[in-house]
């Protein structure tokens, strides 16, 4: 099988890394070998399999080793659970530098170093949430990654989030073979989320590859810095993780997207009842105003 | 085909040589795919004509030869005014490299200036530690009084902050509190050279007298300040001086690099000679007036002069040519009572006088101009002074309201009616200008000898010889030492154009037997 690169985008805090991580660990344990590529510059893309804070990030090693050229992949490369490979980019302390170029180091580096030669099924991009510069398009570019999932929830800001990182992919896609593969659910128990997702899904021309039901137990075993699959393989939340990982493995749906309009997009939240119409008159009106009217 | 050691020959004429031309010639056919001579002929001819105008002045996305450079070259230029001040540009290292030869190139002299040589992780993780290794290298090293930092693109990008910067590296003992460090964003993505010296120059207003203003008092000192600007031409430091010397008029020329651009060869190399020094700036706001000589380049240093300084920041224009300069020198006497004395009212006579005797070879000729946007409005009033018409004006880096006040000094003047002004345009617009709406001549720094040498090659009589004012002059000797400001600089130029004008007469009218009827000895 050759090897399948993908990248998880979606809103910040919406649950990437966790997904990731756990999904990943699903996949290790139905053999497959996987890597864990952080571009973020929090690197808290591994902790879960590497059990650890936080990993040596490649920029932090380069800036101690003086130049990227100094290091060596082994510095870098880290094996975690069910030998899944973690590496992190890193990145600046926030307010400085470019964290954006810091991704395209780490994965220009990796690219030079061999890192995806070795014997791989799987390479997971784990991406920051907002995706503001170029650098975080660099999963998506020169053909690396060529399945994007993208997180979601049933909330506005997380919808809105992931019809822009679908016109991104658009971007991408015309002169490249990046595709959508599918949304990821991961539910914040707001009413009628499966469906309504689906349907941003159909919308988006792509699919719902899985709705991921919240589960305490995922806060707990992270608190332990486990992935719930490693933590209480028996719990019914593995088996969603385990589901998702089989789901990707089969995965056959590869889109270019059909981003949606602002219009469509309220239209959908108005008619799942997230979203009140709008009241034109209201518009522009301060209380004092309103008050007096 | 080797060369013999008693007569080696350059490129030209070495490469005339048969065997060279045979090899050149070998090289386009085998290796280069270069089209036939007639479709490079009829693609050339094509350049020259209206309708490729029309595409070419269409033109959105492209700039080919640019008549502007970037805004950290202006501060390196601003930063050598000073006295034992060394330019620092915070960023990579080719820009500075670019800086230091395209000085060196226009001055013939070496130009010091350092970069801190960010690379990949500092792209990353911000360039602080470059800052403080970089300044506490640049001082052990060279030993300057100050430092004047810039930045290149590749800071700006990543937004590093210099004033942080250069804070946590006096925290952190890389350079002592009292150290001057003034510095300038200068990305050079927005404006262009002169955007940057102005930054520069305000930076250094900036640090030596913000929070030093209570004891200063506009007058107290009973001198007049001066600043240049992006200013080129050595001599038009030393022709400003002279004038306020022969007036009798204390004044602070705020940034002056003459001397170290055009240090001696004497055995002793100077790093740095002369330039303005920290106490005079520091002095600056006591002053009467700040005058700016290059006021549509110095927009930000003006509004802090009026600002901080309270300076009236008198209106004056470049004084280039005849009236500008009567108009700077009764400013400075209406600011400080003191009359023009009969020195300068004789040289002034002398110009008229010399204007008069050339009259007649310059009127009615027609120039096309392009550079800088102060020099581009001086060098147009001289032009219309003389009766000569500035029929395409070009100025890259100028804005809309540069461009009004333009047109309203060719709508004032009876030889200014056929005129066309043009800003945010290139040399390759300005090359199709020259084909199709052809002047007599064309102004402007070297770049211009590729346009003469196209429009040569359509013929003749298309030729548009290039008279060589403006920066960068790379080709042409010393002509940096050189005046344009005052009735001095005023003499200069009205020869230079003048003999122009009879060099090409002559060119044309040396045919024997045929044009030599007008050779003549007497022009």
């Amino acid at each position: 099988m050759p090897l399948r690169q993908c990248a998880i985008y979606g809103k910040g805090g919406i649950g990437k890394s966790t997904t990731t991580q756990n999904l990943v660990a699903g996949l290790a344990e139905l053999g497959k070998k996987v890597m864990i590529v952080g571009c973020d510059p929090k690197a808290d893309s591994t902790r879960l399999i590497l059990h650890s804070k936080a990993q040596n990030t490649i920029m932090e090693m380069a800036a101690e080793a003086g130049t990227v050229e100094d290091l060596e992949l082994e510095d870098v490369l880290k094996l975690g659970y069910g030998n899944i490979k973690c590496v992190e980019s890193g990145g600046p302390e926030p307010g400085v530098g470019c964290a954006g170029r810091g991704v395209i180091t780490a994965i220009n580096f990796l690219e030079e170093e061999g890192a995806y030669e070795e014997d791989l099924d799987f390479v997971f991009y784990d991406v920051l949430g907002d995706v503001v510069c170029g650098g975080f398009a660099m999963p998506i570019r020169e053909n690396k990654a060529q399945e994007i999932y993208i997180v979601v929830s049933g909330e506005m800001m997380a919808m809105y989030a992931a019809n822009n990182i679908s016109k991104g992919i658009v971007k991408y896609a015309s002169s490249g073979s990046v595709r959508l593969a599918g949304l990821i659910c991961n539910s914040r128990n707001t009413a009628r989320e499966d469906e309504l997702i689906m349907e941003l899904a159909r919308q988006l021309g792509t699919h719902m590859i899985h709705f991921v039901p919240r589960d305490n137990v995922v806060q707990r075993a992270e608190i332990r810095r486990m992935t719930v699959i490693e933590y209480d393989p028996a719990s019914k939340q593995a088996q969603e993780y385990r589901d998702l990982a089989q789901k990707i493995i089969d995965n056959k749906k590869m889109v270019i997207p059909t981003p949606i309009t602002m219009d469509a997009l309220e239209d959908l939240l108005m008619n799942f009842g997230l979203l009140d119409e709008e009241d034109e008159s209201i518009i522009g009106k301060a209380a004092v105003v309103e008050a007096t009217a | 085909m080797s060369q013999e050691v008693g007569n080696i020959k350059p490129g030209y004429p070495l490469f005339l040589q048969d065997e060279y031309k045979e090899t050149l010639s070998n090289k386009q056919k085998m290796f280069e795919e270069r089209v036939p001579s007639e479709k490079i002929e009829e693609i050339f001819e094509w350049t020259t004509t209206e309708a490729y105008k029309e595409i070419n002045f269409a033109r959105q996305a492209l700039t080919v030869n640019p008549a502007k450079a970037c805004q950290p070259l202006g501060a390196v230029l601003c930063a050598l005014g000073f006295e034992k001040t060394l330019p620092y540009v915070h960023g990579s290292q080719g820009c500075v490299a670019y800086f230091r030869t395209y000085f060196n190139r226009h001055f013939k002299e070496p130009i010091a200036c350092v970069s801190d040589s960010m690379t990949e992780d500092a792209a990353v993780f911000g360039g602080q530690k470059n800052m403080s290794a970089g300044l506490e290298n640049a001082r052990a090293l060279y030993k300057p009084e100050m430092i004047a930092v810039s930045t290149t693109c590749m800071a700006e990008v990543i937004g590093d902050d210099l004033n942080a910067f250069i804070g946590n590296a006096r925290r952190d003992g890389a350079v002592p509190d009292d150290f001057p460090v003034p510095f300038a964003h200068t990305p050079s993505f927005v404006g262009s050279h002169t955007t940057g010296w102005d930054n520069m120059f305000e930076g250094i207003q900036r640090y030596f007298t913000l929070n030093h203003m209570e004891d200063k008092e506009v007058g107290s000192n009973g001198r007049i300040n001066i600043v240049p600007g992006f200013e080129t031409y050595l001599g038009n430091y030393r022709v400003i001086r002279r004038m306020m010397a022969e007036m009798g008029v204390n004044c602070t020329m705020l940034c002056d690099p003459s001397n170290v651009l055009d240090t001696p060869a004497d055995g002793t190399f100077r790093m740095y000679d002369g330039g303005t020094t920290i106490e005079e700036m520091k002095d600056a706001p006591n002053a009467f007036d700040t005058l700016f000589l290059q006021p549509w380049q110095s927009v930000k240093s003006q509004k802090f002069t009026k600002t901080v300084w309270k300076h009236q920041v008198s209106d004056i224009a470049i004084p280039m040519g005849l009236t500008a300069t009567d108009e700077l020198l009764m400013k400075v006497s209406e600011l400080t009572g003191v009359p023009i004395p009969d020195s300068l009212t004789r040289e002034r006579g002398v110009l008229v006088d010399m204007m008069t005797d050339s009259h007649s070879w310059l009127h009615g000729k027609k120039f096309g101009l392009y550079g800088d946007a102060d020099f581009v409005l001086g060098m147009t009033r001289f032009l219309l002074e003389l009766g000569a018409e500035p029929t395409q004006i070009l100025c890259h880096h100028a804005n809309k309201r540069w461009k009004k006040a333009v047109e309203q000094i060719l709508a004032e003047s009876p030889y200014g009616q056929n005129s066309e002004v043009h800003i945010g345009k290139d040399l390759w617009h300005f090359r199709s200008l020259m084909f199709t709406n052809k002047p007599d001549f064309m102004i402007g720094n070297s770049y211009g000898k590729f346009i003469q040498r196209d429009t040569l090659h359509k013929g003749k009589e298309h030729e548009v010889p290039l008279i060589r004012i403006g920066f960068p002059i790379f080709d042409r000797h010393h002509m940096h030492r050189d005046t344009t400001l005052g009735y001095e600089g005023a003499m200069y130029m009205l020869k230079t154009l003048v003999n122009a004008v009879l060099e090409r007469l002559d060119e044309e009218t040396r045919d024997m037997g045929i044009t030599d009827y007008n050779y003549d000895l007497v022009r």
